[in-house]
């Protein structure tokens, strides 16, 4: 933690005035394709993930209209199928990841007092492979047959023997997310390695550089695993191989083991960075610094390592020995213990803070209290024999969605909150963003609370249809997910409402930030060229 | 810089390592597979004496038999009866059919599996369909048994077996000559 009279930074507000007459920001088109900047290729990033986001949750707009009543009534079930399928790549692949990776490009050289990223011209490079991958795997839908529709698990033999040919083209898609990732995380680490402020010692880094550093070295560990297994599926399905046929030796439970041992981590890449940037929003909002600081770091790296030897409770029904099951089933309860700690620390933050309910707060506050609730869905389905009642219903889509959306997402909103003053110099509209989070805040409980009961009962995941029985809940989650799916529309007016006409703001933006770190040191909207001398932080 | 090229030389390494692992991983399962006996698989026929077994240790048991067609495989392939309560330690035989409906010759070939996987090693099979490669002509109908013997040492918790096989249709993966020598 550094605190506010240990930081020295000259480029800052304060004590260097004369920065503008170096800024010779590019015009057009060419200052997009081309720059550099890390600034820039932040923006990119999150503008990328924002019509991602939007692609992606129009497809979940599709899933939730087919299911608001029993029966067949609007897409075609092989349709669906598409559409649960390319809606979780695109979330997963094409929003949260690209987001916080526009959030890193954005804050890590200004929390840590660098002048850019290490490697800005991969840093280019890296983002803009995105917009193809992603146009390869929309068009897919446009072939034959349709596109991906055996779930964004793509368990052989579905992927494999049972698909299409626009398999081909996910595959390639993927391995061009998986290159982009590889690199964004190549490009994190090595700025954090060598690239800090003199004085910014490992233990007094911000908590959201600390896990995108762990976030990275997650990333360049399974996403080659990923790009392994989808090779793998491309040669089965096309050049005779049997990795994951049975007829020829193989087997499809394998498949399963190597998508998972990059899943599980993949899950933890999704939601570390939420965590550091509820971190800062929290303290700054509370008026503390964030409580257990170290303790903080500790957990973090304990919740990494551990993420590698659990991945098999995701497929407890596939027939494991006993020993297997207590394995997987009390390494992942383990992982409640680092978890637990860091809510306890959020909570202990808040505790006889001075708190104030700006918009990054309430998502942040949203944050650990609906976070917390999808832990303890998780706990409960990493009781082996419960398990085996809830695998693969609603229940588990429950869970997911509630670590994923007001987890990730809410960490990502606070995140775009907090810091936007920082980067367009200008406030958002404090009415409509209160707004966004009310609406926001009702709809994901009214959408993902009752899919518990639903799951509870019986129905299972990825079905156009369901049971009669389950018909009330499905019409209340579907009512749910389109209120909040028009709310986040709300966001993209805010945003551009507050670019275009927005109040000033101050280069501390918030109540006495400058104790917070570095980038607030610096003006609203930061000069394009921002430490080009180190600060020193003591 | 010359720090930052180090850290970029080590993590690239480390991106080409692991995509090695990820294809490390196949034999690994493989290996795992055999050394703990996961998957409940049994390989060729075992001798088993039935001279020392003491009297009392013999107890019933229930034994079922399933049977699957993997992916297009069109035979008939069943087994004659779908359970059968044994004595542990006594040899017994059941007969299975095998009917090519088709219009072709094909060559097929079982994969056996015990469930659960721990009660493998005391399955023995002296006899088995499931040793050769199957060859039958379009229209053929062949019956084939399997001669097994359950070893009295088998866990007391472990209740029943299920003896599973599934057939391959592996015609394809043979030439012409080695089906004519079958």
């Amino acid at each position: 933690m550094s605190k506010a009279t240990d930081i020295i930074a000259p480029g800052s507000a304060a004590t260097d005035t004369h920065d503008d007459h170096h800024d010779h920001i590019p015009k057009g088109i060419t200052r997009w394709l081309f720059t550099t900047n890390h600034k820039d290729i932040g923006t990119l990033y999150l503008w990328f993930a924002f019509i991602m986001f939007l692609v992606g949750g129009a497809m979940a707009m599709v899933i939730r209209a087919e299911l608001f009543q029993p029966g067949l009534q609007i897409v075609e079930p092989n349709f669906f199928n598409q559409m649960t399928t390319v809606h979780g790549l695109i979330m997963v692949f094409g929003a949260v990841m690209p987001a916080f990776t526009g959030l890193a490009n954005w804050l890590i050289p200004m929390m840590i007092g660098a002048p850019d990223m290490a490697l800005p011209r991969m840093n280019n490079w890296s983002f803009w492979i995105l917009p193809g991958a992603f146009l390869i795997l929309l068009s897919s839908l446009f072939m034959e047959g349709g596109g991906p529709a055996f779930g964004w698990t793509f368990y052989a033999p579905l992927s494999t023997t049972y698909s299409n040919d626009s398999t081909g083209l996910f595959v390639f898609s993927v391995h061009i997310m998986g290159i982009s990732s590889i690199m964004g995380a190549i490009n994190v680490i090595v700025t954090i390695f060598n690239m800090r402020a003199p004085g910014m010692t490992w233990m007094k880094m911000p908590l959201f550089v600390w896990t995108w550093l762990i976030t990275a070295f997650l990333l360049i560990a399974v996403m080659p695993v990923l790009a392994g297994a989808v090779t793998m599926v491309l040669t089965d399905k096309f050049f005779g191989t049997s990795f994951f046929d049975a007829a020829g030796g193989g087997d499809p439970v394998m498949f399963q083991h190597i998508f998972w041992f990059f899943g599980h981590p993949e899950v933890y890449i999704m939601i570390l960075p939420a965590f550091g940037i509820v971190s800062h929003v929290i303290e700054t909002f509370s008026r503390k610094p964030i409580f257990g600081y170290t303790s903080m770091v500790y957990a973090l790296t304990s919740i990494a390592i551990l993420s590698f030897v659990v991945w098999a409770h995701h497929m407890f029904t596939v027939g494991m020995p006993l020993a297997g099951e207590l394995f997987f089933m009390y390494s992942t309860m383990l992982i409640a213990i680092p978890t637990g700690v860091k809510v306890f620390n959020w909570v202990a933050t808040m505790f006889k803070g001075s708190i104030s309910f700006e918009t990054p707060m309430l998502f942040a506050i949203a944050f650990v209290a609906l976070f917390t609730i999808g832990g303890f869905s998780g706990l409960m389905l990493a009781i082996v024999p419960a398990d085996f009642q809830y695998h693969d219903t609603y229940f588990v889509v429950a869970h997911f969605h509630y670590v994923l959306v007001p987890g990730s997402l809410f960490g990502i909103f606070a995140g775009v909150y907090y810091w936007i003053p920082k980067w367009t110099g200008n406030m958002y509209d404090e009415t409509l963003g209160k707004l966004h989070f009310w609406l926001s805040f009702i709809s994901v409980n009214l959408t993902f609370f009752p899919m518990h009961f639903v799951g509870l009962a019986g129905m299972p995941r990825r079905y156009p249809d369901y049971a009669l029985q389950f018909a009330d809940f499905n019409a209340m989650v579907s009512v749910g997910a389109f209120i909040f799916g028009f709310t986040q529309l709300l966001l993209l007016f805010i945003v551009i409402k507050a670019i275009r006409t927005g109040k000033k703001a101050s280069h501390e933006v918030w109540e006495d930030t400058k104790d917070w770190g570095l980038e607030w040191t610096l003006d609203s909207p930061p000069s394009y060229h921002t430490f080009t001398v180190q600060p020193e932080v003591k | 810089m010359k720090e930052a090229k180090k850290t970029i030389r080590n993590l690239s390494l480390t991106v080409v390592g692991m995509c090695a692992f990820s294809f490390l991983l196949v034999p690994i399962y493989d290996v795992f597979c055999e050394i703990t006996g996961l998957n409940g698989k049994i390989e060729g026929p075992s001798v088993f004496s039935s001279k020392n077994i003491e009297e009392e240790d013999k107890r019933e048991m229930l034994i079922q038999f399933v049977t699957h067609n993997n992916e297009f495989m069109p035979w008939t392939f069943k087994p004659e009866i779908t359970q059968l309560t044994i004595t542990t330690g006594v040899q017994q035989r059941v007969m299975f059919v095998f009917e090519n409906k088709t219009s072709e010759d094909m060559v097929g070939q079982v994969i056996p599996s015990v469930s659960p996987g721990r009660g493998a090693e005391y399955f023995h099979k002296t006899e088995c369909f499931c040793f050769e490669q199957q060859k039958l002509l379009a229209g053929e109908r062949l019956e084939l048994p399997v001669v097994f013997i359950v070893d009295p040492n088998i866990p007391l918790d472990i209740g029943s077996l299920s003896l599973g096989y599934t057939l391959f249709d592996i015609t394809d993966q043979l030439s012409k000559n080695q089906i004519a020598a079958l």
